[in-house]
């Protein structure tokens, strides 16, 4: 997989757009129920959710596609209550693309130009500029209705580009593409956001496609905002069950709570006792029954005359997914009856281990997370 | 299969023999429209020319069609847009009942028409005609034009005003060229129906007859016949060429947008 490293970036913290309990009706259907969000300067921001959550409605307020109920949308501190979306510092890149079928490629990148004071060679080298950034150098005078895919994709951002704006949003962009070509944009989107520093706000329902390339990212679930946070965080300490579900895989096993000097204790079935952190649980979790997630690389299969660095428990394999460089385990461990998964990466001259073979885990106690 | 091929045949004589015996009588010496045909001749061509009361009929009628077409397809256009990108409450019933005329007996529209008139104390003339066509031929230019805008991705026309485009800047770069198809297959149906149309136009008419008016108090002239057939022979080629360039349009436009032809006239 493609994978840039968007740890070691400089995190940008200026607010850019400020929405303020925001409220949006569709008839009885509540679609926004009060989300309060930042958006920082020069980030890649992601919205994230199922199906029908209301990522793209979201993005049409700030837009200013969508009126709002109530709650306000600030953009650079400027209430957007009044601005049309001709108005507004932000350009989209739509799902659809939209890209004018009657007009040629240059003439739908230079759209945006039509009113601007520049001469008429000004706005071509503005066109060629723009069409060279997204790789489409010397494509100005095709017919828009004779691209490829990935074509049309790269037309619609630099038509949105072009007028430089404060904030780029993109609605599902890569949902359209094949796995390959959506892996290459997905590098290029992030290249292409470094080198103008645009703040980018993006809407996919795809996890992996969030944690590749956000600066921080937002899930939603039915109009509201379940969890803000950047991709390591949101990935290793979720803030509920159903966060946890929805990004990447995650165990869950029954455990029970109880503090013991100040420090809370989880026993977990099948793992054992571990000392839970203030940052792997809700603050304030009862005492009592409690779900411990834990994602499957933080385990590792021990093999013969291997010893556990960390915590050891005992299970039986009861299914080997083999994908080339990782095999996935199912492991029933001792007392719970639901297997839980484990990833480990094939290492040369050692063997995959097959169904029924007794093994043994090392855990941390780390990497639980505990949800009430 | 045999069946099949005569029904066919039989079908296509139907629909096209009246229209092929036109220019057979219109070349045709002989006064009477009658078989056998006797010499060529384009002698009623040239007596086109001598009927003065038939040209004001054709001239009054293409500028009765034209108009109403203009209008019918103006209206059109806004209860497309209205019916397309808008929801309102009672939308469905009250697009519905813009269609009504589609179905309503043209003698109706036509006496009712002239009851108001004459009852308001106005006198009839080429603008109640104007009136009664663009009543008929708006449903038609409506249905067709609902087509083109429903066709038409919404997000074209929100890309444009992103791009800092007004509405109205919007609807003339991006909307009106790409149902401009729509809009002139539109114009030519309601000129088509307007310069057929005989019940509302023999009511409305007035002192300056229509052409299908005109043509039909000709009928009791025999003598005038075979002119009649030269004019209607020329009518016929008018409407095929007109129906040619609407074509052409049509699938002219289809291509620019890159879209797939489907259905079409030709
Ligand atoms: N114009 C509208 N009228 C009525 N309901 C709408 C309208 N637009 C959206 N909705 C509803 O609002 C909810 C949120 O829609 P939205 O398009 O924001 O979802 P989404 O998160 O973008 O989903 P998807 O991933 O499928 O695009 C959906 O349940 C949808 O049915
Ligand atoms: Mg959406």
């Amino acid at each position: 997989m493609t994978q840039i490293s968007t740890a070691n970036r400089v995190k940008p913290t200026k607010p850019l757009i400020e929405m303020r309990d925001i409220s949006k009706h569709y008839g009885d259907y509540h679609a926004l129920c009060g989300i309060t969000l930042d958006i920082h300067e020069g980030e890649f921001f992601s919205l994230l959710g199922p199906s029908g959550c209301g990522k793209t409605t979201l993005l049409r307020v700030i837009a200013g596609f969508e009126g709002i109920d109530s709650g306000a949308v600030l953009i650079s501190h400027q209430d957007m209550a009044r601005v049309p979306a001709n108005k507004r510092p932000t350009n989209m890149v739509f799902q659809s693309y939209a890209i004018f079928p009657h007009l040629s490629v240059a003439q739908n990148v230079g759209f945006g130009l039509r009113k601007s004071t520049m001469s008429k060679a000004q706005k071509e080298a503005a066109v060629a500029e723009a069409l060279e950034m997204v790789g489409l150098k010397g494509y100005g005078a095709r017919a828009a209705h004779a691209l490829s895919g990935g074509q049309r994709q790269r037309v619609a951002l630099a038509r949105a580009l072009i007028l430089k704006p404060k904030v780029l949003l993109l609605d599902e962009p890569l949902s359209a593409l094949d796995r390959k070509m959506r892996e290459q944009m997905q590098v290029e989107l992030i290249r292409l956001q470094r080198q103008v520093g645009i703040t980018f706000i993006l809407v996919t329902h795809d996890q992996e496609e969030a944690l590749v390339m956000s600066d921080r990212i937002a899930v939603m679930f039915e109009g509201e905002i379940a969890q803000c946070d950047d991709p390591e965080i949101l990935y290793r300490r979720p803030k509920s069950k159903r966060v946890a579900d929805f990004i990447g895989v995650m165990n869950f096993l029954p455990a029970t709570l109880h503090s013991h000097a100040g420090t809370i204790i989880a026993d977990v079935a099948g793992l054992g006792e571990a000392e839970i952190a203030a940052d792997q649980c809700p603050a304030g979790i009862p005492e009592g029954d409690a779900l411990v997630g834990f994602r499957p690389e933080t385990l590792t299969l021990l093999y013969d005359g291997q010893t556990a660095t960390q915590r050891e428990a005992a299970g039986v394999i009861s299914e080997v997914v083999y994908y080339g460089d990782m095999t996935y385990y199912d492991v029933t461990l001792v007392g719970v009856s639901k297997p839980v998964r484990i990833s480990m990466r094939n290492v040369f001259g050692r063997d995959v281990l097959a169904v029924g073979d007794a093994t043994r885990v090392s855990w941390s106690a780390g990497a639980l997370v505990v949800f009430p | 299969m045999k069946g099949l091929k005569l029904y066919a045949i039989l079908y296509l004589i139907f629909l096209y023999a009246p229209i092929f015996l036109l220019p057979l009588f219109a070349f045709n010496s002989s006064t009477i429209i009658a078989f056998p045909l006797q010499s060529f001749t384009t002698q009623w061509f040239s007596a086109l020319a001598d009927i003065p009361e038939m040209h004001k009929a054709v001239l009054n009628s293409l500028r009765i069609a034209a108009t109403s077409a203009v209008l019918a397809t103006s209206f059109g256009i806004f209860a497309a847009m209205a019916s397309t990108r808008y929801r309102f409450p009672a939308q469905k019933g009250l697009m519905g009942f813009i269609m009504l005329p589609l179905v309503l007996p043209e003698i109706i529209v036509a006496v009712s028409l002239l009851v108001v008139i004459v009852n308001a104390g106005f006198s009839t003339g080429a603008w109640s005609v104007i009136a009664g066509h663009t009543l008929i031929c708006t449903p038609f230019a409506i249905a067709i034009l609902q087509s083109a805008f429903a066709s038409l991705d919404p997000a074209l026309e929100e890309a444009a005003f992103d791009l800092g485009e007004t509405p109205a800047s919007t609807f003339r770069l991006v909307t009106l060229p790409l149902v401009m198809p729509g809009i002139i297959s539109a114009l030519l149906i309601s000129f088509t129906i307007s310069m057929d149309e005989f019940i509302i136009a023999f009511f409305l008419t007035g002192a300056d007859p229509t052409l299908p008016v005109y043509l039909f108090s000709m009928l009791r002239f025999p003598k005038l016949l075979p002119a009649v057939m030269a004019l209607g022979t020329l009518l016929v080629l008018a409407s095929v060429v007109l129906l040619t360039i609407a074509e052409y349009f049509r699938r002219r436009g289809i291509k620019r947008a890159g879209a797939k032809d489907t259905g079409g006239f030709l």
